[in-house]
């Protein structure tokens, strides 16, 4: 085998990050340049976050941030001829979600003065479709999936299809040097260049689980930041390209555990991949070898849809009930209101109680747990509270603040974390505009009637 | 002892918007093994915490991970009217200081 078969025969993922928009270090990207990636990918979404992304038709992350990942990556790709894929667009990809991500896309080449070919692609599906399928037979409920039918199909407010590897390949294979995708499956964004290169399906898409939270797979996971993969035709290796993290054995096969139902069987779109008897050894002081990472292709091809529907409008007040008097009789007292609440709904709006949901959530009970149960278990409030000079700025930074304080690590527990139970998708509610007293003061006029014009009007 | 003092970690997470999924994941292999052969978390007692039914509760053992995990559906899917975690990070919760039967 000569020198260049055999190099054509590994593949170089990187991934700039495991979320657009949460940042990584310019120097990690720099370096892992210097590794030569085949294709630099990014997710840049998730229903993790909840429905209220996809129906709203918005994204979770601040567009600066967004714009400032993107704009590192352009660049880095281009100067080097390296194809930048971004999948999940938007968080929730669709039609706006990736018109969002394109119109920041095209807003850098402006600025940059770049020239590039950019493809697009959508994954929204719209109802009338998803009902020709149903009809077909030829839609499948996942476990657990809620009932459906014609009806609820038609109620969908919003869904989309995650596509696996191929629309990528092909928007490659015509060119395409950014690719800015729909939903996807996180996997796909990593496994498209492997796969179009024909490398084998095992080592490729237990590679493209583990690049898919970027830095996720490392033992201490210091920020977000890269991940790069050597994909070869019977193993892979990973290695962060930041000196202060690395991987073991243990962190990356913790990794194929996280946000998977089964730890040993990823379905895919084309198959399944099974990490069951795979291998895991260090290589190096921060890189790890896996081996034996099998994949099973399926007789049918499967795209899993999303979708959400309206579920009414909601309103959230915040307090704090401090009086001991009225603690003691916690749930008396809050049952009490709420019946209150709910008879003075009926005289004066003419609503019946089961037509709307009232819900008062006690956070940071201080009374004992009564017994082990999850749904007794309490926990302390937490408020975040943003304050900044534009609507857009405060809203900016709350993005930010929400999703780092969630993921902020404790020296106790290794791994990637979640430390705040947000109730609610969005996480944060705006509270527009807010104000401060800004006067108290006196004047004196000179007359006791110039600060009281009054105009005289002929009808 | 309680669990928080043998395990690395304990966390919970989505797996999709209509499953939790909890690992509890271990430093050293004897803990690991002692803990396993405890059988001191199993379906049952998942099933009994978090309200499902017990045939609804799957339970992985990862060797190379020294790790086990539960997975389940949810009581009420992400985001919903009365759901108290969207993001099911801290469904893991009543586990911290549950006792076990076994000694380091």
């Amino acid at each position: 085998m000569n020198k260049e078969v055999g190099a054509s025969r590994e593949v170089r993922v990187l991934a700039a990050t495991g979320m657009l928009g949460t940042g990584f270090s310019e120097a990690s990207f720099n370096r892992a340049l210097e590794w030569n990636p085949d294709v630099i990918g990014c997710d840049a979404g998730s229903t993790d976050p909840g429905p209220y992304y996809l129906g709203a038709g918005v994204p979770m992350s601040s567009r600066e941030a967004v714009k400032r990942d993107l704009r590192i990556m352009i660049k880095g790709g281009l100067a080097k001829g390296i194809p930048v894929l971004v999948g999940s667009a938007g968080t929730a990809g669709g039609a706006p979600h990736v018109e969002w991500t394109v119109d920041i896309v095209k807003e850098i080449a402006a600025e940059e003065g770049l020239h590039f070919r950019l493809a697009e692609i959508q994954s929204e599906i719209s109802g009338e479709k998803l009902i020709e399928y149903f009809r077909k037979g030829k839609m499948k409920p996942l476990h657990p999936a809620p009932a459906i039918d014609e009806s609820s199909l038609r109620r969908i407010t919003r869904a989309v299809a995650a596509m696996g590897p191929e629309p990528y390949i092909k928007a490659l294979e015509e060119g395409a040097q950014v690719v800015i995708a729909g939903r996807s499956s996180d996997t796909a964004i990593y496994a498209a260049v492997p796969i179009m290169k024909r490398l084998n399906h095992g080592p490729t898409w237990h590679a493209a689980k583990i690049l898919e939270c970027g830095a996720g797979s490392v033992e201490q996971r210091l920020y977000p930041d890269c991940m790069m993969a050597w994909i070869g035709e019977d193993h892979f290796r990973v290695e962060p390209p930041n000196p202060e993290m690395k991987c073991t054995p243990v962190s990356v096969v913790s990794h194929t555990l996280y946000e998977n139902a089964d730890p040993f069987r990823l379905a895919e779109p084309s198959g399944v991949l099974d990490t069951s008897r795979a291998t895991y050894h260090q290589d190096g002081e921060r890189g790890v070898i896996v081996r034996a990472s099998e994949f099973h292709h399926s007789p049918t091809y499967t795209v899993k849809v999303e979708g959400v529907q309206l579920a009414g409008y909601g309103q959230i007040a915040m307090g704090e009930i401090r009086d001991p008097v009225v603690i003691r009789q916690l749930d008396d007292f809050l049952n009490d209101a709420k019946n209150r609440i709910m008879e003075k709904v009926k005289t004066s709006l003419n609503l019946d109680r089961d037509s709307y949901r009232l819900h008062f959530r006690v956070l940071g009970d201080p009374r004992p747990s009564q017994g082990r149960k999850e749904s007794e278990a309490y926990g302390v409030g937490v408020v975040i509270e943003v304050l900044a000079e534009t609507r857009e700025k405060a809203a900016g930074i709350m993005a930010i603040a929400w999703h780092t304080a969630l993921h902020h690590p404790v020296k106790e527990w290794s791994g990637l974390v979640s430390q705040i139970a947000f109730p609610y998708s969005p996480p944060n509610a705006d509270r527009g505009a807010v104000y401060q007293f800004c006067l108290n003061h006196v004047i004196e006029p000179d007359d006791p009637l110039e600060l009281f014009p009054i105009t005289m009007t002929d009808l | 002892m309680k669990l928080y003092e043998l395990a690395k970690s304990i966390r919970s997470k989505n797996a999709g918007p209509f499953t939790l999924t909890i690992d509890i994941l271990f430093e050293d292999e004897e803990t690991f093994r002692r803990t396993v052969a405890a059988n001191a978390l199993n379906r049952a007692l998942i099933a009994d915490i978090y309200e499902v039914p017990e045939e609804q509760v799957e339970h992985y053992i990862c060797e190379e991970a020294r790790a086990i995990k539960f997975s389940f559906p949810r009581p009420v899917a992400a985001g919903d009217f009365g759901d108290r975690d969207v993001f099911g990070g801290q469904f893991h919760s009543p586990l911290v200081n549950l006792d076990v039967p076994v000694e380091r």
